[in-house]
């Protein structure tokens, strides 16, 4: 099994005539992904890699005759909340948000809604989702070819506030012998869709997934809560956490931000500092090197047997 | 993006929250009309985009107009943490019965903008809820419903505030949480509000932050405030390495390139991406004992251009020796443009790519044929066998003891992917 996607998974992509649109259309298809269809608004008739192109998502919904899964929404930030609201009250399941530089206030509401609707959302400013060789949702692990070197299946499920980063840790996991179970770039903003907390029940349902590894940055409460949830549920999952950005501790970088958006360290609990004494005081180890990941990883599931 | 005082107030005054009637000054003669105008005893104020104003000597009484000039004369050149005022505010002094604490700040575990109120004002908001956790009320907002006063009430009156107090600070937090949310603010804050003797109540210190990536939007509200498209209100000047990147970056929309290089004066420049990837890389060469010059990012797949710009920029900064050309795997950005635009920049100083370019990681798209190139130029590179830290720790090996790694490297470069 794995967690948000499997073989009977549709999407759509929204804003699929988009040059980045037109290439993850191309590399899903590649990898098995069932791309149902597009929209664009204006852009009826049209085909992406022989994917039908749409106005509106009911138009697709009455073209398939299903409402799809999910859908991978890559539009200007400025279109983006309506694209999401339109595909929530069409009855989409799964949002997957590429787009980046959005403000907050409209992911603030994109997420109130999807809650209203029982619809989730991943992202945005990430790459999206894959179950190694069964499908693949946005542009996680790039052409086909590439993600089929990085990632394999089996029982490590990934998740990580980098994109990039979500391959080079699955790609070492990988080389160690190490499949994963679903890999999710869950996104590098302030406030995103689905943080690891709120992911950690789908692993945890699932037969597959053995261990977790995750990849972590200065900014935000996220690590807090992910530590609060594992002191509070009684996890059969261990978990391992890399923690990047150790360097803006330091006080000449006080007040700037690294890497993404949701970086910035607004409180004295979002130092990596102080997110490393969290995790570790929940049981969560905390890596220096991505490359210590494996072994770790091995020496949990080995404790366990 | 960080805001002066004197505009915070614009921004609430404009809201509907009551503030002093006070005068932005950008000089001792302008100082002493605006208190003149005010009237009794004034408070000087320095416009900087910092805290710790008051220790600084910042902020100063005055009991006369020439007074109030005199002060302004001395904080207009008073430096205050590396900034030079814009400005200072003359504001009256006020008779306060008691100080309040206003505030709406985002929650980003709730993912809902938060309320904030304490009876307790004029100290920080974090002190108050450590120490006293009883005076500060909260209440989280809906993203997508309008706010309603009674929301605001609630939280004022969780401070045990009640009487006529809470019936006129209540459509102030509810203005503030308002125009948070409209104004897309990341965090917009009264503090101190105070009530004054005659009952009523009134702002006098506003701290507001925006959020960057709504400055388009909220183009209507900052032109209205002065403020012009380029100003860029980090909490530091940009340095000339940051501003030639910037530009570099704009000029052509092909890919994304960044750079910083505020606090960092090592001797290894890092032309390094992409978000994650640059943030672990600047942490591996550090940890290893590396000195980096600077921190960048590159991603989005960019021209040969803008990679050489770039590594061009980290090449000209003061003290850089070699540079490490690193990346997380890449699945968009191209591993062959990189190499020619890196290459291309070392070439256009008149320096040797494989004396100059440390270390070449980055595995992914197009990877045979940017190695291929490096092969050519006699520079070191790996492929995604080679970890992110160990990549990282060969450069700095370099630049440390130049001669003993130059022997150790033929063996270990250009592997093929080998598993």
């Amino acid at each position: 099994m794995s967690v948000l996607l499997d073989e009977s998974f549709t999407f759509i992509v929204q804003g699929i005539t988009g040059r980045e649109a037109v290439n993850l259309t191309r590399e899903c298809l590649d990898y098995g992904s069932r791309v149902v269809g597009g929209v664009t608004p204006g852009r009826k008739g049209r085909e992406v890699h022989g994917v039908p192109v749409f106005d509106t998502v009911q138009q697709v919904t009455e073209a398939v005759g299903y409402v799809p899964n999910g859908s991978v929404v890559t539009v200007p930030p400025a279109f983006t909340k309506d694209a999401v609201f339109e595909a929530l009250e069409a009855g989409v399941e799964l949002i997957v948000i590429v787009t980046e530089r959005i403000p907050r206030r409209d992911v603030a509401q994109m997420v109130e809604l999807a809650g209203m609707r029982g619809a989730r959302i991943i992202g945005p400013n990430c790459l999206g989702v894959i179950v190694p060789e069964v499908c693949k949702m946005g542009g996680i692990g790039g052409p086909a070819r590439d993600a089929a070197k990085a990632y394999t299946p089996g029982a490590v499920g990934v998740m990580s506030r980098s994109g990039g980063m979500t391959t080079e840790i699955s790609s070492t996991l990988t080389a160690a012998g190490l499949g994963q179970s679903t890999a999710i770039s869950i996104g590098g903003d302030a406030i995103i869709g689905s943080t690891y907390a709120e992911l950690m029940p789908l692993f945890e349902a699932d037969k597959q997934t053995e261990a977790i590894v995750i990849y972590t940055e200065p900014g935000g409460r996220m690590e807090a809560q992910l530590s609060d949830w594992v002191k509070e549920n009684e996890s059969r999952l261990p978990i391992i956490a890399f923690m990047a950005g150790r360097f803006m501790d330091s006080e000449e970088m006080k007040g700037m931000s690294f890497g993404h958006a949701g970086t910035i360290v607004e409180g004295a609990e979002d130092t990596a500092t102080e997110k490393i004494a969290r995790l570790e005081a929940a049981g969560i180890p905390v890596v220096e090197r991505i490359d210590e990941i494996p072994d770790r990883v091995k020496e949990t599931l080995g404790a366990r047997v | 993006m960080r805001f002066y005082e004197y505009e915070s107030r614009k921004i609430i005054e404009r809201a509907g929250i009551p503030v002093t009637r006070y005068g932005f000054c950008n000089t001792p003669d302008e100082a002493r009309t605006a208190a003149e105008e005010i009237g009794g005893s004034v408070v000087v104020k320095s416009q900087v985009l910092t805290g710790g104003r008051m220790k600084a000597g910042g902020v100063k009484f005055a009991d006369s107009p020439d007074e109030a000039a005199a002060h302004a004369a001395e904080i207009l050149e008073l430096e205050i943490n590396g900034q030079m005022p814009r400005g200072v505010l003359v504001d009256p002094k006020a008779e306060v019965a008691q100080e309040y604490y206003a505030g709406v700040v985002w929650d980003g575990t709730q993912k809902r903008p938060l309320m904030l109120f304490s009876d307790m004002g004029g100290i920080d908001i974090e002190e108050v809820a450590e120490r006293h956790p009883e005076h500060v009320g909260r209440g989280h907002l809906s993203n997508l419903l309008p706010i309603s006063d009674f929301e605001a009430k609630q939280v004022i009156a969780q401070t045990g505030v009640t009487g006529s107090e809470l019936n006129r600070a209540t459509p102030i937090l509810a203005r503030l949480a308002a125009l948070m949310r409209d104004c897309d603010m990341t965090m917009a804050e009264i503090n101190p509000l105070a009530r004054l003797e005659d009952g009523s109540f009134v702002a006098l210190d506003a701290h507001m932050e925006m959020e960057n990536e709504a400055r388009p939007r909220q183009r209507g509200l900052l032109q209205e405030l002065g403020i012009a498209e380029d100003e860029a209100r980090e909490p530091y000047e940009p340095s000339e390495f940051e501003r030639n990147v910037k530009a570099i970056d704009s000029a052509d929309h092909r890919g994304v390139i960044q750079g910083k290089d505020h606090g960092f004066q090592g001797n290894l420049g890092l032309v390094i991406g992409a978000g994650g990837g640059s943030l672990t890389l600047t942490d591996a060469v550090r940890s290893q004992g590396g000195s980096p010059a600077n921190y960048t990012e590159i991603g989005g797949n960019p021209s040969v251009a803008k990679a050489c710009g770039l590594t061009r920029e980290v090449l000209r900064k003061e003290g850089v020796e070699k540079i490490a050309v690193m990346m997380s795997i890449v699945s968009n950005t191209r591993v062959d443009i990189v190499a020619r635009g890196v290459i291309k920049a070392c070439l256009e100083l008149g320096k040797d790519p494989g004396e100059t370019i440390a270390i070449f990681r980055i595995p992914g798209a197009w990877e045979e044929e940017g190695f291929k190139i490096l092969e050519r130029y006699g520079v070191e590179y790996c492929d995604r066998s080679v970890s992110m830290w160990e990549a990282a720790g060969r450069a700095v090996a370099k630049i440390q003891n130049p001669a003993a790694s130059s022997s150790a490297t033929p063996g270990a470069a250009g592997s093929g992917e080998g598993r």
